[in-house]
Order: structure tokens, then sequence, then C-alpha cells
């Protein structure tokens, strides 16, 4: 039995670990720490499961090699894949080992079903049959976002009367519950198993690129609740207080996520911005010409201005332009230019994805500005620069109530008394729909790859 | 009535564990109320990390898994593997993208 007040104490020690780093990851300075504080914690829990571990019967833990063997390929795969991947791609990672995540809690409530269903309490099952259903969920879910962030799968399909179909999927789902609750066989398993992945699927993939973010925020806390599930089965503190509190913490994140565009979630899920309805805005709103303009003129235009203030966005990463974006930014501050990045809340594919993408690059933190804190000093800025984002500086959020984005908070760009607005060609954003300011009287195009034209800029830069 | 009572049962055995359960959704949403947006992706990532705290489920089943039982030794074998790229993954990806915001000069 002491053996037993050990783990619980090792449990109770990685619980506290879980939340302190929790709290320090929301802080600039303490992320770091808390995030190896949290791993600590894990391994602490992990190590103290494989051997003092005990089930009801009072039997340790067996099958050391299949468990060494399994904690070994995964340790690997997962080392090597998180140090390989691409700051751009981390998004899609996130997401894949998210799917592992559920998957996992999937294959659990399989085995215990099997092992239990027939001796076990209703209570128990149902706990099994949830955690079945949201590690189901949550898996096919994220394998589908990795397909459309990594561009695997690059269309968003929609079906016909799709709400109608996920609510007629939602139902049988629930009905199947009930059956297998009440007549349990493995068939019945096995069948909630394929609905449950198929939910997944029919989830996700009418949602567009933009909104991805928050899908992945919202399939983590769906983990999070599945592996509480495991806890509350097997009566462990550990998986229980970790699960919910991702679960929580992880809804919380969704909704803040929601905010930051100015979107509740339902819109996220049902609505159609960034899904196959947003044809709307595809003509109107479009006034003035285009106008393109030289890497030359350009520099001349920043070299004698006071203030620059660069917005980037997701074509910045896809460009790979962060190193010689800081370069550029180095140049005009020796020239006595002050330059500053103004970050959209969802500039990127992700919250804070160009602040990581630019750090990077050696920029400086405090160059970094959030929208609330520069968005008015726009108007007494000489050169704006938007290197490959659109969305989030197009004014129609703020002045076309019929546009799919009305109301989004945007950065006020088109205030300043240039903008220059580096991009590949007249593609639409994520969004889909055209950006008005780019027929602005005070709007030039750079047209060109980000990393190219930048390269241009700052050679022309050191030649003046 | 027999499923309404043994709800209740099941209930009234476990309420130890629903008290954590309910405490700890306040936790969460406590913990994480104040964040800068910035600091959301890495959040995220970590909270990421943390539900692969299922690995220990996975475990379990692994190691209480009887002689034979091939179904379960090869499903206990595939979750303990995802479970721990899940556990090893998030940790490392929240690292690097954390390592990005160290204090420059």
């Amino acid at each position: 039995m002491q053996n037993q007040y050990w783990l619980y104490l090792i449990y109770l020690l990685a619980s506290v670990s879980f939340i302190v780093g929790l709290k320090m990851l929301s802080g600039p300075k303490t992320a770091r720490q808390g995030n190896f504080l949290a791993a600590g914690g894990m391994t602490l829990a992990i190590i103290g499961t494989i051997f003092l571990h005990k089930n009801e019967e009072g039997h340790l833990i067996g099958n050391y090699a299949w468990i060494f063997g399994g904690i070994a390929i995964g340790t690997i795969a997962g080392w090597l894949s998180a140090n390989k991947v691409q700051m751009t791609a981390m998004p899609q990672m996130v997401s894949l080992f998210n799917g592992m995540g559920g998957a996992c809690a999937g294959l659990i409530s399989i085995v215990e079903y099997k092992h239990l269903h027939d001796t076990a309490s209703t209570g128990a099952v149902i706990t099994i049959l949830l955690g079945l259903i949201i590690g189901s969920v949550s898996f096919s879910g994220s394998i589908i976002a990795y397909l459309k962030l990594q561009e695997i799968m690059k269309k968003t399909f929609r079906l016909p009367a799709q709400n109608i179909f996920t609510i007629v999927l939602l139902l049988l789902i629930v009905s199947m519950l009930v059956i297998t609750i009440q007549l349990p066989a493995m068939f019945h398993l096995y069948l909630l198993l394929i609905l449950s992945l198929g939910y997944g699927v029919l989830f996700v993939l009418p949602i567009g690129g933009a909104d991805m973010p928050v899908v992945i925020s919202l399939l983590n806390s769906f983990t999070g609740l599945a592996a509480a599930f495991g806890g509350f089965l097997y009566d462990n503190q550990v998986m229980l207080t970790g699960g919910i509190l991702v679960g929580s913490a992880g809804t919380l994140l969704t909704i803040l996520m929601c905010n930051a565009m100015n979107r509740s979630l339902m819109n996220v899920i049902f609505g159609s911005f960034g899904g196959g309805n947003a044809a709307v805005g595809a003509d109107d709103g479009f006034v003035g010409t285009i106008k393109s303009t030289t890497p030359s003129d350009v520099a001349i235009l920043m070299k004698y201005a006071q203030n620059v203030i660069i917005v980037p966005g997701y074509g910045l990463a896809v460009a790979q332009a962060q190193h010689v974006i800081h370069e550029l930014e180095e140049l005009l501050e020796k020239e006595g230019v002050n330059v500053r990045y103004a970050i959209h809340p969802v500039a990127g594919r992700m919250p804070g994805h160009m602040n990581v993408l630019l750090a990077e690059s050696n920029v400086s933190y405090d160059k970094l500005v959030e929208m609330e804190q520069i968005n008015d000093d726009f108007s007494k800025t000489d050169v704006v620069f938007v290197v490959g984002a659109n969305d989030v500086v197009n004014p129609a959020a703020r002045n076309n109530p019929a546009s799919p984005i009305f109301g989004m908070p945007i950065l006020n760009a088109d205030k300043a008394k240039t903008v220059i607005v580096s991009k590949r060609s007249m593609g639409k954003g994520y969004a889909g729909i055209e950006n008005e300011l780019f027929g602005y009287d005070n709007c030039l195009m750079l047209f060109g790859d980000a990393k190219a034209s930048i390269g241009k800029l700052v050679a022309e830069l050191k030649e003046l | 009535m027999e499923i309404i009572n043994s709800v209740i049962t099941f209930f009234g055995e476990n309420i130890q564990i629903i008290y954590i359960l309910i405490l700890s959704i306040f936790v969460g949403i406590e913990v994480i109320s104040k964040v800068p947006s910035a600091l959301h992706t890495p959040l995220m990532s970590g909270a990421n990390a943390i539900h692969g705290v299922v690995v220990i489920g996975a475990i379990i089943v692994m190691g209480h898994a009887e002689e034979g039982n091939w179904l379960a030794i090869i499903l206990g074998f595939l979750a303990v593997i995802l479970g721990t790229l899940n556990v090893v993954g998030g940790f490392v990806v929240t690292d690097r993208m954390l390592e990005m915001f160290k204090k420059k000069k």
C-alpha cells in the first residue's frame, strides 16, 4: 500500500507542475521554464506509473519490454519530427501531435471496453464510450486540419445542407451510444468508432484555413477531455487534472482566439467565412486603380521617412523572408528611421506566429507592437510596408457591412501617408475576398516574391 | 430506473474525483485568463503536450494486458507510442517556439 501512497504523492506533484507550468506559459518571461516544469512533472508521473502502479487486484505493471519499446519509438519519432519541422509548419505539427493524443485515448477505450463491458458499471461504460467518441473526433479532425494546413488537401468541402447532415450524424452518434450501453457488443463499439471518426472529418472539412487555429485549439481541448475520461475510468488523479486543465484552458483559449477575430465560436464552426460560401464581396467594394511600384522607388521612400511600420503576414512566412526583412529594418534604423512591426492578433496562420517567426531572425521583442498599441500611430506614419498580409489590413472590415470580414478588428494601415504592399500577385487573401486597400490612392503594389523583392530593396538601399 | 440508479451509484462512489474535476475546470480557466495574444500558439502547444498525460492510461492498459490477449497488447502498444509522441513532440515543439522569445540585447 505504501507504494501506492508514493505514487499518489508523485501524481500530486505532477498535477501541481501542470497548473504552475500553464500559468508560467502565459507570461513571456516565464514561459520557457513553465514548459520545462510541466515536462518534468510529466516524466515523473510516467516513471512513477511504470514502477509503482497497481491495479485493483494489486498487480504491478508488467509487459515492460512492450512499454519501454513503445516509449522509445514514440520518443525518438516525437523528438525528431519536432526538431526537424520548419517554423512555418508549427501549427500543423501541433495539430498532428494533438491527433496522436486523441488516437491514444480512443485505443485505450477500445481495449478497456473489450476487457470490462460485461463486468463494469454503467457509469464506467459511459466513461469509456465518451472517451472513445471524443478521442476519435479529435484524432480524425486533427488529421484533416493537418492535411489542410500542410496543403496536401487544398480544397474546402462543404456538403449541401452540411449543418443538417452534421446534426443527423450527431444524433446517430448519441443513439449508437445508447445502443452500445444497452446492448453491449464489440460490433456496436466499432460502429460508434466509425461514426465518431466520420464526425471529426465532417467537422473540420468545411472550415477554411484562416479559422484553422481556432479549430486546432478546440480539438486540443477535446483531447484534454478524452484524457480526463481516462482518468475517471482508472481513478487516476494526474490524468484527470491534466486532462480537465487542458479541456477548460483550451476552451477559454479557443474563445480568446475567436475574440481576437471578433467572431463567435458558433460562427467559426457553422459560419460561412473561410468556408465554401464565402463568395460574397467578390466583385463589390473595388474602386480605384492598382498602381505598381519598383524596389528603387520604395527604397527612396523609406530612406527619407521618419516612421516606418512593417505589417507582416503569412506570405512573409511562406517566402521565408523573415531574415531579409530584419536586414531591411537594421539598414533603415542606421539611417535614423524609426521602424516597428505591427502584429495583428491573427496574422499568419496562428496567433503569435509572426512573433515566433521574426524572433527567429533576431528581431528584438520590443519592436513587435500589438494592434491596440500601434493602431493610432498609423496616421502619423510615413510608410507602411505590408508583407504577405491581406485580410488584416482590409478596410472593408471597417466600412463594408456586406463583407464577410466586417467587424473584424484590422490594422489601420490605410491611414498612413503611403502604403506599400508586397504581394506575389493580385490573388485574394485567406478569406477569399478582394482588398479595396489596393485601389486606394496612397497604396502602391510591389509585385513579386517577398524575399526577392525585399532583397532588391535592401540592395537599392545600400546603393543610395 | 435501473440505469438512473447505477448512474447515481457511480456518482456517489466517485464523488471525490468529481470534486477534483469541477475545481480543475476553474483552475484551468483562471490560470490562462490573462495571456497576450503573442503567446496563444505556444500556450496551445504546451497544453497540447500536457494532455499527452493520456499515455499513462496507455501504460496501464499495456501493463495489465494478459499474455496472449493480442488485441490489448497490440492496441496498447500503439497507444503507448502515440501517447509518447504527443508528450515528447508537444514539449519539444513548445520549447522550440519559446526559444524564439528569448531576450535580445
